[in-house]
């Protein structure tokens, strides 16, 4: 038997690959980028400019990268679990939307002792979100619907679910606007530095991160998640029950993102006032993409997209570009680092010139 | 070894040919290879050296990353197997890629099917054609015939015509004998003769010496992708071509004692299935097997064999009769439960049941048992004590790879099996069922498996084999059952005794045995 594989390190090349595809993906769109605006802008340079160093020019905008990341972290990790046991669930977005309501209907409660009162805003969004995540699971299981159809539907359920109940049952006439009652002082998250909003979500958005890593990559639940994921079958005839891996999978990602759901409400508003889905589950799903669904990952994928995103603000706020052409740049920058098999052939070219070095070695090994 | 002289009658030849996978594995390395007009030149070499690849890349499934190809003498581009069939060129898979719903004709025609006016299919004229080339060529088939009707042998010769009829003068024809029986092959040999006759060039693929020796007139030995060496059969003997093509001398003699039958593990009775077309494709199955004995399950696939590994492996559910494992019925059990009993499972499908592929090896290895007590510790999986024991088994099932940490990908066919097989016996089972756990894979790991079958089987497992190898059914079996059309229609007690070809002819259904002979199959 040849031991041919000895002086090869395969492993190796796909990950420098990855690391390597994402910096010119980067590299590449941020040209783009260049061009966009210059087509539009009379100061493209600063324009530019502004959306790159933007971010880091004052304490505000480095407190708003943060803020906007504590959400991101959250749905981030919510999408990485649930992708790991191998459901393409979209529910995440309506679910962090209608656990906010949930967070606001235990939040404007009065009579609950402070450091308690948080705590079980984020368990009651935290179990809705979980059951809510459970139903495309469960007719997986059952019917063997196509996840994504069926959690794209639920979307579309939790958001006229909330707005029904905003418009009928929890609307304050006092606020002047479509809003919830103001919530209670014993129920906000505290905020942590002077000049930002960045409030004590952020622990508990750390330490989810960080059991979510263990429990997935560590644990021996999170094996069977992982292996489900990668082939079902696989799992399967291994002894592994699939149902029962995939609805807990699904129902911890609802239980993550409903705890983010009411992290952002306590942390950063008064009232309960979405007037449609925010987006964070759908950003959620990209950060999981990039992150590769590793938990371990997430972190670094949200200060990316948080940072590019008040990026986007400050060029807004002080260029001459449209919002809309900063949107574009930022989903071009995003679909470069999200895209799977770009840069394959260079991959390929590696991994052929590695073979080769390794059989021009003497052939010592032709005896064994 | 004589080197090829005489450049003139060749028709074909590939020079340099190199061809390197996407994992890092280097298939073919600085192959050249040629053959004459109207010979049958055999490619032999083991599982894994290469041959087939070889194959693709003149057949335009692969792309070669170095070479060129030379027909008569000018240089080609085969980009895909359509071009590969205008110069001239056509396959025969080892796997037929023929459409079972379909008739012969129509699969004949496939791809260039006669038209009437400018839109409608003219069936007629394809079974014309179809009638046509078979009388051409003393192939005799009826086109009317649906494909999922047929033998394995016919179905085989429908590839061959299919490929006629596109006017090829090279046929590739990859381990055509693998899924034959012994008299299939017979008659697929004279079949070949007659188009030798007829002018045709004929590449015959095969690691079965004997089967080289009687056909082909040229060999090309690979081994470990390369090219040891090229001769005339004339010159050389069966040990000769063993040599070069194993590099050493390799005894598939297994050193066998006695089976000591136990206790029984696995007990069949009247067990049937319907598949979801409605045919019953396992009829009144009734046998048993007990502790330190290996029953194996011959037959030509397709008679349900499959059916029966997937039932009692969980995989199926049991629709009728009953089976206990350690006097447990198996219906209402669910796969972690008939494992916990002490089986252990090697599917015949490697790449859909018993892997991961983008998945560790090490993490591959404990699919079975990672959530026991021993492998945990503090709510988390004990990494110290699983990498001790990936390590253990990679060194003891000699797994050529880069560390326990590589992904399971990048392994070969034959390293794969052995990571499995290491996974499956790692736990000392009662009952293993192993379903071809030696397809497709080198001889070392092959050599090794069955190895690692007997010594199971000498610790006391009970081992139930279904393999379409028959010399690896005969060598390591105690007991055979053989299946013909989803019924077990012998039972042979003593492996050892039985000739090759009587047991072809009962895999035929030529020569039967009486009722109480195969009832002897429930001890």
């Amino acid at each position: 038997m040849s031991m041919r594989h000895k002086e090869k390190n395969v492993e190796g090349i796909e990950r420098n690959f990855t690391m390597i595809r994402t910096l010119v993906g980067v590299g590449i769109a941020l040209l783009l980028a260049l061009v966009l605006i210059a087509a539009v802008s009379d100061q493209p340079w600063q324009a530019l400019l502004g959306f790159l160093i933007g971010p880091f020019t004052s304490i505000n905008r480095m407190g708003s990268v943060v803020e906007k990341a504590i959400p991101l972290v959250f749905t981030g990790t919510a999408v990485c679990v649930i992708f790991s046991c191998g459901q393409i669930s979209l529910a995440v977005e309506g679910t962090f939307y209608l656990t906010g309501i949930a967070c606001a209907a235990v939040a404007t409660k009065t009579g609950i002792a402070a450091g308690f009162h948080p705590a079980l805003c984020i368990l009651a969004a935290g179990a809705a979100g979980a059951v809510i995540c459970a139903i495309p699971a469960v007719m997986y299981i059952k019917f063997d619907t196509m996840t994504v159809v069926s959690s794209l539907m639920i979307n579309f359920l939790c958001l006229h679910i909330g707005t029904y109940l905003m418009h009928y049952v929890m609307k304050d006439p006092a606020a002047g606007f479509d809003a919830s009652a103001k919530y209670e002082k014993t129920a906000r998250l505290s905020s942590l530095f002077p000049k930002t909003n960045i409030h004590t979500g952020l622990f508990i958005a750390v330490a989810v991160v960080v059991i979510s890593y263990l429990a997935l990559y560590k644990s021996a639940w999170g094996y069977g998640v992982r292996m489900t994921g990668e082939n079902a079958k696989f799992a399967r005839f291994s002894g592994i029950h699939v149902a029962k891996v995939v609805l807990t999978a699904s129902m911890a990602g609802g239980f993550i993102t409903g705890m983010g759901g009411a992290v952002e409400q306590l942390g950063m508003y008064k009232r309960f006032s979405y007037l449609g889905l925010p987006g964070h589950g759908w950003n959620g799903i990209m950060i999981a993409v990039l992150a590769q669904n590793n938990p371990k990952n997430v972190p670094l994928a949200v200060l990316f997209v948080a940072y590019i995103s008040v990026g986007a603000d400050v060029v807004n706020r002080t260029c001459d570009v449209p919002i809309e052409i900063i949107n574009i740049v930022q989903a071009v920058i995003i679909m470069f680092v999200a895209a799977d098999r770009f840069l394959i052939e260079w991959k390929r070219r590696k991994i052929v010139e590695m073979s080769q070095r390794a059989a021009a070695l003497p052939q010592n090994m032709e005896s064994r | 070894m004589a080197k090829i002289a005489e450049k003139t009658d060749e028709i074909l030849s590939m020079q340099h040919i190199t061809k390197i996978y996407d994992n890092g594995f280097m298939a073919n390395k600085d192959i050249t290879f040629s053959i004459r007009k109207g010979e049958i030149h055999g490619l032999v070499g083991e599982n894994g050296a290469g041959k087939s690849t070889l194959m693709k890349v003149l057949f335009g499934q692969e792309t070669a990353e170095e070479g060129r190809i030379l027909i008569d003498g000018k240089e080609v581009h085969i980009t895909d197997p359509l071009a590969a069939l205008d110069y001239g060129i056509g396959m025969v898979h080892q796997h037929f890629m023929l459409v079972p719903s379909l008739t012969v004709a129509e699969n004949m025609v496939l791809g260039s099917e006669p038209k009437k006016g400018r839109l409608f299919f003219d069936y007629r004229k394809a079974v014309r054609m179809t009638k046509e080339i078979a009388e051409k060529y003393g192939l005799e088939v009826n086109p009317e015939k649906r494909v999922m009707d047929l033998s394995v042998g016919y179905k085989q010769r429908v590839e061959i015509l299919k490929i006629l009829l596109r006017g090829v003068r090279i046929l590739l024809l990859d381990e055509p004998t693998a899924v034959l029986t012994p008299q299939e092959t017979e008659e697929l040999f004279i079949q070949l003769k007659n188009l030798r006759k007829n002018g045709f060039t004929i590449v015959f693929i095969s690691h079965k010496l004997n089967e080289v020796k009687e056909i082909c007139d040229r060999i090309t030995v690979l081994r470990d992708g390369r090219v040891v060496g090229a001769a005339d059969v004339a010159d050389v003997t069966e040990q000769d071509i063993s040599k070069m093509m194993v590099g050493r001398d390799i005894s598939m003699d297994m050193e066998k004692k006695p089976a000591e039958r136990g206790e029984k593990m696995l007990c069949v009775n009247h067990l049937g299935f319907t598949n979801m077309y409605g045919k019953k494709a396992v009829k009144d199955v009734s046998f048993d097997v007990c502790r330190g004995e290996i029953v194996g399950i011959a037959g030509v696939e397709g008679n349900g064999q499959s059916e029966l590994a997937r039932m009692l492996t969980g995989l199926e559910e049991i629709q009728e009769g009953i089976v206990t494992v350690n006097g447990k019925d198996m219906k209402k059990m669910s796969i972690r439960q008939i494992r916990e009993e002490g089986v252990s499972f090697i599917s015949e499908d490697r790449m859909t049941y018993d892997l991961a592929t983008s998945v560790s090896i090490e993490e591959n290895m404990i699919s079975d048992r990672f959530y026991k007590k021993e492998y945990n510790r503090r709510g988390l999986m004990d990494r110290e004590k699983i990498a001790e024991e990936a390590d253990r088994l990679i060194e003891d099932y000699k797994v050529a790879c880069d560390g326990r940490n590589a992904y399971m990908r990048t392994l070969s066919g034959g390293n794969m099996q052995k990571v499995i097989t290491a996974r499956e016996c790692a736990s000392n089972p009662s009952l293993l069922i192993a379903s071809q756990p030696t397809r497709g894979i080198d001889v070392g790991a092959t050599e090794f498996i069955r190895r690692k079958l007997i010594a199971l089987r000498d610790q006391g497992t009970a081992v139930l084999l279904f393999s379409a190898d028959l010399a690896e059914i005969m060598q390591i079996s105690d007991r055979i059952l053989v299946f013909y059309g989803g019924e077990i229609v012998a039972h042979i007690t003593d492996a050892a005794q039985i000739d090759e070809t009587i047991l072809g002819e009962y895999m035929l259904n030529i020569r039967t045995q009486s009722r109480e002979e195969i009832g002897g199959a429930v001890i």
